[in-house]
């Protein structure tokens, strides 16, 4: 490069010059600054994913573990006929042992207050546990019953003591008997098994997800069961098959625009076809299996075009070349060398199925259910409408169990997810 | 019972399989090469022949029994022509109620007699689907057998039911969409009957809770949807707000300066904010983000109400951020290396030739992704409807709280499945509204998206 002549005098290359470098420095600090504007936006992303994640268990962690107190229950003098174990008296029974815990004996007045310390459906509790056990009958044996929700929130520091009393939902009479429960060692947080083996409850010391997670698991088998086979037979129907025309240029139109229909366009669909003209029953995981299956389709027929796609044409030709026919050649080798491409992306279009909301709440998969449902046609809840269930309910304890029911639905797509990444890297041929 | 049927079918199947099989082998005499088919193909050939009439009958029966039923007893049900649809629904549902056994009161005697002519019906149904479906298998499965022979291309009938199985398969998208738009279109149409179509769509006024008994007390409802168009693009907005400029700015980086480890870490990372589901965003959005705008607001001494669409919108754009990052990224590939060696071989910064540039270049393909994300904004459920207002406002201050479409979908059609009157149908109004919007910003967003492909 030639000098450059400033002001008469030569001052070396003109890329060396002041004025040069200064520009040179803007020029690389704006190129910095983009980088570090990257990096502001991934960290913001991966900071609120934190977030996220950190919030839900920080509320929902308490929720695993149930405050329970030991009663000790006494059957010897109880009259409980055997033949009618249901029939007996369980309410004084379990009040009974629930007045024994405390040292000093309490006036009527207060007993109130006491006794809903516990939950409210303690003489059922027992009742069952009873029933299940029924040599018990007459003996003496311990119980473990939970603590109604207030004084399970306060075993927890959620409700605080210093908290003035008339703004805590747990009075200071009811905190100095927890405080005796306790120094008599009757006080245990056990893992909150009702949690997982329940069905939802208004009281949330009971309510758990049973109900819910066998609603989405037949959810789900009809999604898979429908979508499936419908989808592969699309795919390779369109991929190897179909004349191009103006149909099957309709096809591929519906298929891609399916897939970016709002769910709840579907759940309108749902409710519209499914309930309103064919009559099927509301709440029914086949209901919500069949509309879910609808939006996992799409996903399943664009997986397998892919990966029959990606089947060399030479495997196909050789197997024609034997004699095979065209049907032969792709069920006997294109499919089953796109096998785990399909499956993996089947089971990440399940996990999305299983994450829908909205087309559930429209056929009526969040009504209040307490018990687990007995088939496709029964009434019943699933994993996310349980969630969306119990957000919405008053109750303060629902709170932390919305974020477990979330841990739990999350727990879920981890392992489905990681069946896929696992099937992906462990079977997939890279042609 | 269906399961008996269902059962039976199986096992038909199988024992025509191998009767078949069996009858071709034993046709084919001391030679299987004179057959044309294998002996599989004559058996599966039975199969389909057995099972597949019967299945097809036994579905579509399924789909109509109810409503034929319903139809009957109704029918059969002294007075019922005088009833309003609402009225026939309530007095189907206690029929079906008594007939289940659950009794509440006292029901009367007309009730009985319908209850008592529902299960005469419910079995004769039954006797009749499991009869037709008897006699469909068993004719399916002689016609097949007898069929068997030498000359039989039991192979090429086997094959084109299976082709015809794969035609209908590629045909349930063309059905599923056209069950969208038919059932919206339908209800949409019936509500348009109450409620003119330019008071809907210009209407200033959304006040939907309006009787839907007679002795109710609520307001007169007002179907003017201006507010819910209004809120749900203040709630598009703020979510592209967040998401377009940090989905682009962590594709930049994450396609340009970052090292491969570190994309190959982060890449899947903020591919999670995808795959968790919209309702954990909404709790989240309730939870955590709400209440700190609240308090940001209060420490600053501004009003926010506690269901924002701040906060309803800013969630969402979180949840979109890994979607627009992830197309942004698509695009930024798709521009050959050339063009970027060339400008940098002029002596442009990185930061240069990124800015003027690749992004230009990319432009087409990022538009494309940022309208797909629109419209998924505007669709999204979850998120409204547990973060955002119910109360339709007309505003376009984010700090105050608003309603959507879909919120507004979603929570006429809670509860209550009556299809007849302006409430539970504005809600299949909104929906076709929603479905039209969406579907032109993906058929946009798909053509840019694929015109600029072939671009290089």
């Amino acid at each position: 490069m030639s000098d450059s002549v400033i002001d008469g005098k030569t001052a070396g290359p003109i890329w060396k010059s002041p004025e040069m470098a200064a520009r040179r420095k803007k020029r690389h600090a704006a190129d910095r600054r983009l980088q570090l504007y990257g990096i502001a936006a991934i960290t913001f992303a991966i900071g609120f994913l934190v977030v996220l994640i950190s919030s839900l268990i920080y509320t929902g962690a308490s929720a695993f573990v149930q405050t329970k107190a030991q009663i000790t229950v006494n059957l010897t003098n109880a009259d409980v006929p055997a033949d009618d174990i249901q029939g007996a008296n369980w309410r004084s029974i379990v009040r009974t042992a629930m007045l024994d815990l405390l040292p000093e004996e309490l006036p009527r007045s207060e007993q109130r207050d006491y006794f809903a310390m516990f939950t409210s459906n303690a003489p059922y509790l027992v009742r069952d546990y009873v029933v299940d056990h029924p040599d018990l009958r007459n003996k003496e044996f311990t119980f473990k019953l939970p603590f109604a929700d207030p004084v399970d929130q306060f075993a927890k520091g959620q409700i605080s003591r210093d908290t003035p009393e008339d703004r805590r939902r747990i009075n200071d009479k009811q905190i100095g008997w927890f405080d005796t429960l306790q120094a008599e060692g009757l006080v245990s947080k056990p893992f909150n098994t009702a949690l997982i083996f329940n069905s939802d409850s208004r009281f949330p010391e009971l309510a758990g997800l049973a109900g819910a997670i066998s609603g989405s698991f037949w959810a789900l088998l009809v999604c898979f069961l429908i979508s499936f086979p419908l989808g592969i037979s699309a795919a390779i129907y369109l991929e190897e098959f179909a004349p191009k025309n103006r149909l099957t240029d309709l096809i591929e139109i519906n298929i891609n625009n399916l897939a970016a229909v709002p769910s709840v366009v579907f759940g309108l669909l749902g409710l519209a076809v499914f309930l309103g003209w064919f009559g099927l029953p509301r709440s029914a995981p086949l209901v919500g299996g069949m509309v879910l299956s609808l939006m996992t389709l799409p996903t399943i027929i664009i997986v397998t075009r892919a990966a029959l796609r990606s089947v060399p044409s030479s495997i196909k030709e050789a197997a024609l070349g034997i004699g095979a026919s065209k049907h032969e050649a792709i069920v006997h080798h294109m499919l089953p060398l796109s096998m785990p491409t399909i499956l993996t992306g089947t089971i990440i279009g399940l996990a999305q199925a299983l994450g829908e909301t909205a087309p559930l709440l429209l056929i009526g998969m969040n009504a209040f259910i307490t018990s687990p449902p007995e088939g496709l046609l029964s009434a019943s809840t699933a994993l996310p409408t349980q969630i969306y269930i119990w957000a919405d309910s008053p109750e303060r304890g629902f709170v932390s169990r919305t974020s477990a029911a979330i841990l739990v639905l999350l727990a879920f797509l981890i392992v489905m997810n990681g069946l896929a990444v696992f099937l992906r890297s462990r079977f997939e041929r890279r042609w | 019972m269906v399961l008996y049927l269902l059962l039976f079918l199986v096992l038909a199947s199988l024992i025509a399989y191998f009767v078949a099989s069996r009858r071709a082998v034993a046709a084919a005499g001391t030679d299987l090469r004179e057959m044309h088919s294998r002996p599989v193909y004559h058996g599966m050939n039975a199969v389909v022949y057995t099972a597949v009439p019967a299945f097809i009958f036994l579905l579509f029966w399924l789909l109509f029994e109810n409503s034929v039923i319903d139809f009957l007893v109704l029918g059969s049900f002294p007075g019922s022509e005088a009833l309003n649809s609402s009225e026939k629904a309530l007095l189907i549902s206690e029929i079906r109620q008594v007939a289940a056994g659950n009794i509440f009161q006292e029901p009367s005697q007309a009730v009985l007699n319908a209850v008592e002519y529902l299960k005469s019906l419910r079995v004769t149904s039954t006797l009749l689907l499991s009869a037709a479906v008897f006699v469909l298998a068993i004719a399916g499965a002689v016609v097949a057998v007898m069929a068997v022979s030498k000359r039989f291309f039991a192979r090429h009938r086997f094959e084109k039911a299976v082709t015809w199985f794969m035609i209908f398969a590629s045909t349930v998208a063309i059905l599923t969409t056209l069950g969208i738009v038919a059932s919206l279109l339908f209800e949409a149409y019936q509500f348009f009957k109450r409620v003119p179509f330019y008071e809907f769509l210009f209407g200033l006024r959304w006040e939907p809770q309006i009787a839907i008994r007679a002795d109710q007390v609520a307001g007169q409802g007002a179907f003017g949807a201006v507010p819910v168009f209004l809120g749900t693009m203040l709630v598009a907005a703020l979510a592209m707000a967040v998401a377009v400029p940090i989905g682009i700015l962590s594709a930049i980086y994450l396609t340009e300066y970052a090292s491969k480890p570190f994309r190959a870490v982060v890449k899947p990372v903020l591919e999670i904010l995808a795959g968790v589901p919209t309702v954990v965003y909404g709790f989240f959005a309730v939870l955590t983000v709400a209440p700190a705008l609240r308090q940001l607001g209060t420490a600053i001494g501004m009003d926010v109400a506690p269901n924002s669409a701040l906060a309803a919108g800013g969630v969402m754009g979180i949840m979109l951020i890994p979607f627009i990052s992830s197309l942004s990224d698509d695009a930024f590939a798709a521009v050959p290396q050339m063009i970027r060696d060339g400008s940098l071989a002029v002596g442009a910064t990185k930061g240069e030739t990124i800015r003027r540039v690749l992004l230009p270049a990319a432009l087409p393909g990022i538009v494309g992704g940022v309208l797909l994300a629109l419209s998924r904004a505007i669709g999204e459920t979850m998120i409204v409807v547990m973060a955002a207002g119910l109360i339709a406002k007309m505003t376009v201050n984010p700090l105050d709280s608003v309603t959507t479409v879909t919120v507004q979908i979603v929570t006429l059609l809670i509860g209550d499945s009556e299809f007849d009157n302006p409430k539970t149908l504005a809600a299949f109004a909104l929906g076709l509204m929603l479905f039209i919007v969406t579907l032109f910003l993906n058929l946009i967003a798909l053509r840019i998206v694929r015109k600029y492909r072939e671009a290089y």
